[in-house]
């Protein structure tokens, strides 16, 4: 496809329209024609310069890379869903609202939640639903709340969400990597909208004082928020309604096996206790008797976040995962978590450090700031991985540990393969300093220029030229 | 399992999981399902369903498009649908070439000169060009038609809400937007072709506006159309549905195009990707202006979007590839022509048609209760195009190149039926 993009303009167009459309006419199109041969190559090769799941080992930390089965890709490429239109007539459309009315219920069952809208397309939007819904609620009261809490340790998209939304951000520091409870009661009062905590939190601790903090909470009468991107730790063990959250997001391409695409589309339910459900997204999918209905009717709605209903072929796929796992989601937890631990025990050993020492839930963070002194950062290690046919762990985050890595096997990593990260870690760790500096040695590209990247962007193949 | 429990030194894996007893709870649901059970549900399921080669549908907005084989094929290689976000450039040089080249595309049929790596769909790019504005401008307004999709209204005043933007609605007369300007607006969003499918000509007037009010242009385009007719080099920011290569799906996922002028990059919501050297000097891509995202910048960033839609970017550029240049227009030329030939078959059989410049949606009141003639017509096997409030029995019609001059014979001779039937 890269073609040079000043002989793309010289082939003119023939004039195909009519007369009056001569002004309007477009004269150059700088797209290549190509054979369907040398197009299949060309991405064929593409292809082959990417790790994905099915390729290699991908522990990335936050974002659960688990094995995405394969019935999900076969399911949702079939006709009756391919080529089925959003707005026709709901007579015709029974199979996909009742899909989504049943896949509703399911996350409402796992969340504990009372109501579900599926329309956000992904973590981040459904985080912006949840806070929307948040400043509904509380204008709807006449109330005037200005402001959100997050932790030090959260995903960037919660402040981003949450300014988006309106408010004022308060970020909370952590203690012994948890919230600090005294700091937390100390920046909360009746102007405190909501509280925004991902529980396991980002280290893969389990805040056991949620309850605690959800009491703070309520006391002021601020509503507290799930973000579920580490809701693969605790299915079937806890929900977030016992834990005293009010919404959930859930991230189905992270926790129900539905592809990430190389980054979308994914798809970022939002469920909500009882007394917020007037302010869901409409339409609502409803049952009347036997037919499934979208209803609109519900005053206090935000109304649209998406153009239609949300990522319909993405619904399908997480459906079809929690089917074929049912009340066995509790022992996809199970895995998730002993793996976690597992593999933080094996690289402790290994003369690893993991700040904020204990048990872990999915996931774990070490810290390689003791290799600084050899002029070592934890992109080095990333870079060397690659080399050894691993994809690096999330980098630098969270941001309360030095030169974390923060490390996700998730439950379809086998023994075999968590042994394998180990070790190559601990040979890592004793090769040459120089060796990981120039790495990766293996890749189609050498390490990859981003300083030279910023400075001078390059966005388009008129920029190459 | 015994052996990695001893390593972690405890005896039973409940032993994780000390969680208070006051938040234990187990989850109701039902028993797993083998994979064969699982697909004869949803497939039974799904039978419910009406797809467009059992029914004729000629809705708007999104519409049926042939995608050749080979896009399929493409996206299906799980190197590319298993990956997740590039951030490690060199395990990613195939998505980011591939998105690198998307971005090229995007800015090639929109006429600007930098684009992203995709928004959730047409509506949310909206909501982000008006932020993207407002932060450019500062003044708290957008002006929009009047006449615009319903739900796009309401994405775009849901983004809108929280930084507390204006929405000023410009009256449409003969179904084009009146273009005046305003005191307090960052930009004017104009749609090319419109909600009725109506090609804009008034590019002088959009532009005198604009300065008038020194405002930003956004405008909302289609890329099939873009194939055949100028660019708008004159906006700031295009935006539009991304459908090519990608089903319906009913209704997602969508991708949203983001494009704009260079001058504004840094203000650019949104993932972008860039051409680099390695460091032997040879060619590379990466994930670039990352300081602009929310990782980084967290709740300073231009947007708070994460997963995006590039997967649906891949199809997309692996169909324009496929049809290319050529291909690309002889479709959109299909496009016009199906579409002016149902129109002219509609006014044939009593509809009226306001509105004669479209491109492959347009506007027919119908001459029986529309409403009505739409029941009848399911009855038939045929869904046709959406009821529009005002004026009264009006139908938006959307054709594209799956609408063959028989097939669209066969329609009208059903909505002759219905027509008798009801009158």
């Amino acid at each position: 496809m890269m073609a040079r993009y000043n002989e793309l303009l010289l082939n003119e167009i023939e004039e195909d329209l009519p007369e009056e459309d001569f002004d309007i006419e477009r004269k150059n199109l700088a797209i290549p024609n190509i054979s369907r041969h040398r197009i299949m190559k060309h991405f064929l090769r593409l292809s082959q310069m990417n790790y994905g799941v099915d390729t290699n080992f991908y522990p990335l930390g936050s974002c659960t890379m688990k094995y995405n089965p394969k019935l999900l890709e076969r399911i949702a490429k079939i006709d009756k869903i391919k080529h089925i239109h959003p707005l026709q007539d709901e007579s015709t459309v029974q199979g996909c609202l009742e899909l989504m009315y049943k896949l509703e219920k399911l996350l409402c069952r796992l969340t504990g939640m009372d109501a579900f809208t599926l329309q956000p397309a992904a973590g981040a939007h459904g985080e912006f639903t949840g806070m929307l819904i948040t400043r509904a609620y509380f204008e709807d009261r006449g109330e005037k709340r200005q402001s959100v809490i997050v932790p030090d340790s959260a995903h960037g998209t919660n402040p981003a969400s949450a300014k988006m939304a309106g408010f004022n951000v308060i970020e909370i520091p952590s203690k012994d990597g948890m919230v600090d409870i005294d700091a937390l009661e100390s920046v909360v009062d009746e102007s405190v909208a909501a509280f925004m905590l991902t529980n396991p939190n980002t280290l893969g601790i389990f805040e056991k004082d949620i309850v605690k903090i959800s009491k703070i909470l309520k006391s002021v009468g601020a509503l507290l928020y799930y973000d579920g991107a580490n809701m693969n730790a605790i299915m079937g063990k806890t929900t977030p309604a016992k834990m005293g959250f009010d919404i959930v997001h859930l991230n189905l391409h992270k926790t129900f096996a539905t592809p990430h695409g190389g980054g979308g589309p994914g798809a970022g339910p939002v469920g909500v206790r009882d007394f917020l459900e007037p302010y869901l997204p409409v339409p609502r999918v409803v049952k009347d008797s036997d037919t499934y209905k979208l209803r609109y009717d519900f005053p206090k709605s935000i109304g649209k976040i998406g153009m239609f209903y949300g990522n319909f072929a993405v619904l399908v796929k997480a459906y079809a995962y929690i089917r074929m796992k049912g009340k066995e989601l509790e022992k996809v937890a199970e895995k998730a978590v002993l793996n976690s631990n597992y593999l933080m025990e094996k690289l402790r050993s290994y003369g690893f450090d993991v700040p904020y020492y204990g048990r872990r839930m999915h996931e774990f963070v070490i810290s390689l700031e003791k290799f600084k002194e050899k002029g070592l950062r934890a992109i080095d290690f990333a870079k060397r991985l690659l080399d050894y046919g691993i994809h690096p762990p999330t980098i630098y985050f969270p941001l309360i540990v030095n030169e974390a890595f923060m490390i996700e096997p998730t439950e379809d990593a086998d023994a075999t393969t968590l042994n394998e990260f180990a070790d190559a870690m601990k040979k890592i760790a004793m090769e040459q300093p120089e060796l990981l500096k120039e790495a990766p040695h293996t890749m189609p590209v050498k390490r990859v220029n981003e300083v030279m990247a910023a400075k001078q962007p390059k966005l388009t193949w008129k920029d190459l030229d | 399992m015994k052996e990695m429990l001893n390593a972690i030194g405890i005896k039973s894996i409940d032993e994780l999981f000390e969680f208070p007893d006051e938040i234990k709870c187990r989850i109701d649901l039902p028993s797993p399902m083998n994979e064969m059970d699982v697909e004869h549900e949803i497939v039974a399921m799904m039978e419910k369903n009406r797809t467009f080669y059992e029914m004729p549908s000629f809705l708007p907005i999104l519409k049926p498009h042939y995608i050749p084989a080979i896009v399929d094929e493409i996206v299906a290689r799980q190197e590319f649908y298993t990956s997740y976000t590039p951030y490690q450039a060199e395990a990613s040089q195939g998505m980011l070439q591939a998105l690198f080249e998307y971005q090229s595309i995007v800015a090639e049929l929109t006429g600007m000169e930098v684009a992203n790596a995709s928004m959730y769909d047409g509506a949310t790019a909206l909501g982000e060009a008006a932020l993207m504005a407002n932060r450019i401008k500062k003044r708290g307004g957008i002006a929009i038609p009047e006449c615009m999709y319903e739900a796009k209204k309401q994405v775009l005043k849901n983004y809108a809400k929280g930084v507390g933007i204006k929405i000023y609605e410009m009256p449409c007369y003969n179904g084009l937007p009146e273009l005046k300007s305003h005191a307090s607006i960052d930009a004017i969003y104009v749609e090319n072709p419109n909600f009725y499918g109506i090609i804009e000509r008034r590019q002088d007037e959009i532009i005198d506006a604009a300065e008038k009010s020194d405002a930003l242009i956004i405008v909302g385009s289609d890329p099939l159309f873009l194939s055949i007719y100028n660019p708008p080099e004159y906006a700031d920011i295009v935006i539009g549905e991304g459908y090519l290569g990608n089903y319906m799906n009913f209704g997602g996922p969508l991708l949203g195009i983001f494009a704009c002028k260079r001058k504004y990059l840094r203000h650019m919501p949104g993932r972008i990707i860039g051409a680099t050297v390695d460091k032997e000097g040879k060619r590379a891509f990466t994930m670039t202006l990352q300081t602009r995202e929310q990782h980084i910048r967290r709740g300073k960033a231009t947007s708070n979007i994460c997963s995006n839609e590039a997967l649906c970017a891949i199809a997309f550029l692996a169909y324009v590839a496929a049809l290319g240049r050529n291909g690309l227009r002889r479709i959109a030329l299909k496009n016009k022509e199906n579409a002016h030939y149902m129109a002219k078959q509609l006014e044939k059989i009593g509809f009226e048609l306001p509105f004669k410049d479209f491109f492959n949606e347009f506007l027919a009141i119908s001459p029986v209760n529309a409403s009505m003639l739409n029941k009848k017509l399911l009855e038939y096997g045929i869904q046709n195009g959406m009821l529009i409030e005002k004026p009264s029995n009006s139908i938006l019609y959307g054709v594209t190149e799956m609408h063959s001059k028989e097939l669209i014979d066969r329609a009208i001779e059903k909505i002759k039926m219905a027509m008798e039937a009801l009158s």
